[in-house]
């Protein structure tokens, strides 16, 4: 019903949408919920692209699935729609073929965390050149909110429909002692502090990492008494606590806790292809021709 | 018919010259040859010399060797790659096929070249790691979910390891499919001569981009022979591509008429090109009374016991199956009105067997001649076999 | 058509493989021969048991496998014990006389000993035992030109490490030829 409506409205607005050059306007409207924080996070890493004056087509989205997963089909660059937690992997392949492109994987908590969890510490691990942005809303959203490796103990999800018993990852923690560069994490509610982490994780060169709190304002934020959209604002309002820094041990997320948000990790750090080449070179000196030098 | 303009392979790449080489180190010299610049794998008997020889020699050719986490990472990485204008591959065996089929479905499904070598292990499960089988023919054909055709490429030797394997890239980008080499232990572990020509003498088929601006362009607009174009990455093309059902522009749309004309296309690019794509050797089918199938290792240990039919004054004719799929449907077909029996011989419990069985539709007998693998078949029982069919 | 299968056992690290290669390898590269090398995998190449299987053949080797070897060379006693009841029945069977103690065997099999790891030791080291193995195989046997696996030989082994094997070939080879015209001799005297 409403998606109709929206359609109808957005055919007679004639001004060009803000974020046009962004965005697949021929796609528009999406699929998020009103009050979603994913589209908020597109906003502020549209507008992060932006303020960094890249040229556009050198970056590319990988998405997985998963409402996040939606993303690259949203996003008006160079953009794959991969499968469920395959798109670190996936992005993995791209970077290294194209080396001097901005490689953004932009995915959801259960696809990067949970299915895709190996390929995320492995490619932090070896600190691959790409930026790993994830939206974490606390469940499986598009399946109809099942509990997440990211669900916080005791909240209640469609299949732990009596409270969720079972421990939670801490996401800044595992990027950050899987070996990423770069951690930070804002909520939906920290649009210009969420916009500087996505320009500063994109200008870094090794695996950064972005995480996006933006619990499902229709299914995660009912269940658990946390209201709608606007009472979300208010809840990460009311309840972050930005502390840039902060040891990644210490900012795991209870229920209806307090969150630590900030920039917990900025750190230099050769790269892979960086420790590739000169390894290389070390081993075969003049003849090794340096990979990723010359691109076309 | 599209025409297809080949290039001739780089120099640099080629190790031309006579070797005594296996079939696992001969397939890997083979995707250099074809200017592979990309390795994803993960380690798993049988199939490891192919991931370590390229990574011995990627770095002297400017290629990339990545071991990485699992299977489904490395059929991952290879996709990714490939979309990033690199030619690329993995080779794995037995579990790591399973682990790899869900998203080569997503290569056949986003239309990308790339090369999968699956040197054949006895199954199911861990089974026999270092023995081999003939038992994936059908996982290659229907392992990953949902409808699609595939080609699958059956070599014998170290020598035709190294051949196919260049095949196997050329089909991949001429058609936009992941192809699979479904070698098995037995030739992968097996050290021949291999013949490796000169640069001069390798043909190769290059990426098919597209010429079209950006502003024209949509990703799923298919040439006449049903293969769409690529777009090269970083160019301003700003396209989409999905693993969802998708329309020309690469946009996700979920009905059924979407979804016939995405899949039938898919289907139809292979079918309506089987002609150009099937490769079967045929021996001796003039008159022949039985005609003996088999592909890969076991088209050679069928050789004494046809020899040994033939001095009985039996006919025996042979098609080896170099291409296992697509199957030669029509040939097998048109064959079985003329002849007796076919004998079907593979490391199985019976794969292909029942595509000639399908084919034969009653017209002539169809025999197999099953094995659980382990080891290659005994002659005898072969020759028992064709003597059984002509009965 | 001549084919001949040959078999090498031993254990794993002894250079049984690498003996096997150079046979297929001399015989197809540098012999005008067709030569199929197969060995055992696993566990047994990591270490204990081991064995290479060579066909060596005037036209293509169809069937890959050794099933009745009419040529071994034996490296260890477990692999010799396990292996000589599958021989044809005119074989030749060569062993390292330092580790193997051969059995009766029936009338038409040729026998020969070396003290293979003993040359090899006085070459200064053990490793290339294979290598004398193989020059004696070379001779005894006359199956392949020897320049041929001489060849093999050293387009095969690590750089820097050619001239100690050829020496190790050639002891080898040497006392074959000589082991030979004694056997010869013995039998014109009987």
């Amino acid at each position: 019903m409403s998606t109709v409506e929206i359609v109808e409205v957005r055919g007679k607005v004639e001004k060009e949408h803000p974020m046009e050059k962004l965005l697949r306007m021929d796609r528009i409207p999406h699929i998020w919920c009103p009050t979603c924080g994913i589209g908020t996070a597109v906003k502020a890493f549209a507008t992060a692209l932006e303020q960094l004056e890249i040229d556009y087509n050198n970056v590319a989205v990988v998405s997985g699935i998963g409402c996040t997963g939606r993303v690259a089909g949203y996003m008006k660059l160079d953009s794959f729609h991969t499968t469920h937690g395959r798109a670190v992997p996936f992005a993995v392949g791209l970077a290294i073929a194209k080396p001097k492109m901005k490689v953004v994987v932009f995915s959801g908590d259960g696809d990067l965390i949970s299915i895709g969890g190996n390929h995320f510490i492995h490619t932090a691990r070896r600190n691959v050149d790409i930026t790993v942005i994830c939206v974490n809303n606390f469940i499986y959203a598009m399946t109809g909110g099942q509990v997440a490796p990211t669900t916080p103990i005791l909240a209640n999800s469609s299949t732990t429909p009596y409270g969720t018993f079972e421990y939670p990852f801490n996401l800044p923690l595992l990027a950050a002692s899987s070996g990423a560069v770069y951690v930070a994490r804002w909520t939906a509610l920290h649009v210009r502090r969420l916009t500087n982490a996505f320009a500063e994780a994109l200008q870094k060169r090794g695996f950064s990492f972005v995480e996006v709190i933006a619990p499902c304002s229709t299914l995660y934020a009912r269940r658990n008494k946390l209201g709608d959209g606007l009472n979300l604002m208010k809840f990460y309002h009311d309840n972050s606590i930005i502390k840039h820094g902060a040891d990644p041990r210490e900012v795991d997320i209870g229920f209806q806790e307090k969150i630590v948000v900030g920039k917990f990790v900025d750190i230099e750090k050769p790269t892979y292809l960086d420790c590739l080449n000169d390894g290389y070179k070390r081993v075969f000196g003049d003849a090794y021709k340096v990979y990723g030098e010359e691109d076309e | 018919m599209t025409k297809i303009k080949t290039v001739k392979a780089d120099p640099r790449d080629v190790l031309t010259g006579e070797h005594y080489l296996d079939g696992n180190h001969a397939s890997a010299e083979g995707g250099i040859a074809a200017g592979c610049k990309f390795f994803g794998g993960y380690p798993i008997t049988p199939s490891t010399e192919i991931a370590e020889r390229i990574s011995q020699r990627f770095p002297k050719v400017g290629g990339i060797f990545i071991q990485m986490e699992d299977e489904m990472a490395s059929m991952n990485a290879i996709l990714g790659a490939s979309w990033g204008g690199v030619k690329s591959m993995t080779c794995t065996s037995g579990p790591g096929f399973s682990l790899m089929m869900e998203n080569f479905g997503l290569g056949i499904m986003l239309e990308t070249p790339c090369v999968l070598v699956n040197v054949q292990r006895g199954g199911p499960s861990t089974g026999l790691p270092t023995l081999p089988g003939q038992a994936d023919m059908m996982q290659a054909r229907w392992g990953s979910h949902g409808d699609y055709e595939v080609i699958a490429l059956c070599p014998d030797s170290p020598q035709e390891s190294f051949e196919l394997t260049i095949h196997a890239f050329n089909l991949s980008e001429r058609y936009r499919i992941p192809v699979f080499v479904m070698t098995d232990e037995c030739v992968g572990h097996m050290t021949e001569k291999v013949v490796i020509p000169g640069a001069e003498e390798i043909d190769l088929v290059p990426r098919r981009y597209t010429d079209k601006s950006p502003e024209e362009y949509w990703p799923y607009i298919p040439e006449k022979d049903l293969v769409p174009l690529m777009p090269p990455v970083g160019k301003g093309y700003k396209f989409h591509i999905t693993g969802l059902t998708h329309d020309y522009r690469g946009y996700p749309v979920i009905n059924a008429e979407v979804q016939e004309k995405c899949v039938r296309r898919l289907m139809d690019k292979i079918i309506k090109n089987a002609k150009d794509i099937i490769w079967i050797e045929e021996k001796d089918i003039e008159g022949a009374e039985v005609v003996l199938l088999s592909y890969g290792i076991t088209s050679r240990v069928v050789q004494p016991a046809i020899e040994k039919a033939k001095k009985e004054g039996i006919k025996v004719g042979q098609i080896r199956l170099v291409t296992v799929w697509p199957f030669p449907e029509e040939r097998v077909r048109e064959l079985a009105s003329k002849i007796g029996a076919y004998v079907m011989v593979e490391m199985n419990y019976g794969q292909v067997y029942y595509e000639v069985e399908r084919c034969a539709a009653g017209k002539c007998k169809t025999v197999l001649v099953p094995h659980a693998g382990g080891t290659v078949h005994n002659p005898e029982d072969v020759y028992v076999a064709i003597k059984e069919a002509v009965k | 058509m001549s084919k001949t299968e040959i078999k090498i056992t031993g254990f794993g690290g002894q250079g049984v493989i690498l003996c096997g290669y150079l046979i297929g390898k001399a015989a197809s590269i540098y012999d005008n021969k067709h030569a199929t090398l197969t060995q055992s995998f696993g566990p047994e190449a990591r270490g204990s048991a081991c064995s290479a299987q060579v066909v060596v053949s005037d036209s293509r080797v169809l069937y890959p496998y050794v099933t009745h070897p009419s040529i071994m060379l034996a490296m260890s006693h477990d692999g010799y014990a396990t292996h000589k009841n599958s021989m044809a029945d005119e074989a030749v069977i060569l062993y390292d006389q330092d580790l193997v103690k051969p059995e009766e065997h029936k009338a038409g099999v040729k026998v020969y000993g070396i003290p293979a790891t003993r040359f090899a030791e006085e070459l200064g080291r053990k490793i290339v035992s294979n290598i004398v193995m193989l020059g004696f195989f070379s001779a005894v046997t006359e199956l392949l030109d020897r320049e041929a696996v001489q060849k093999a030989v050293e387009t095969s082994v690590p750089k820097g490490t050619e001239e100690l094997n050829l020496k190790a070939f050639d002891k080898g080879y040497q006392y074959g030829l000589e082991l030979k015209s004694e056997k010869a001799e013995a039998v014109t005297k009987a």
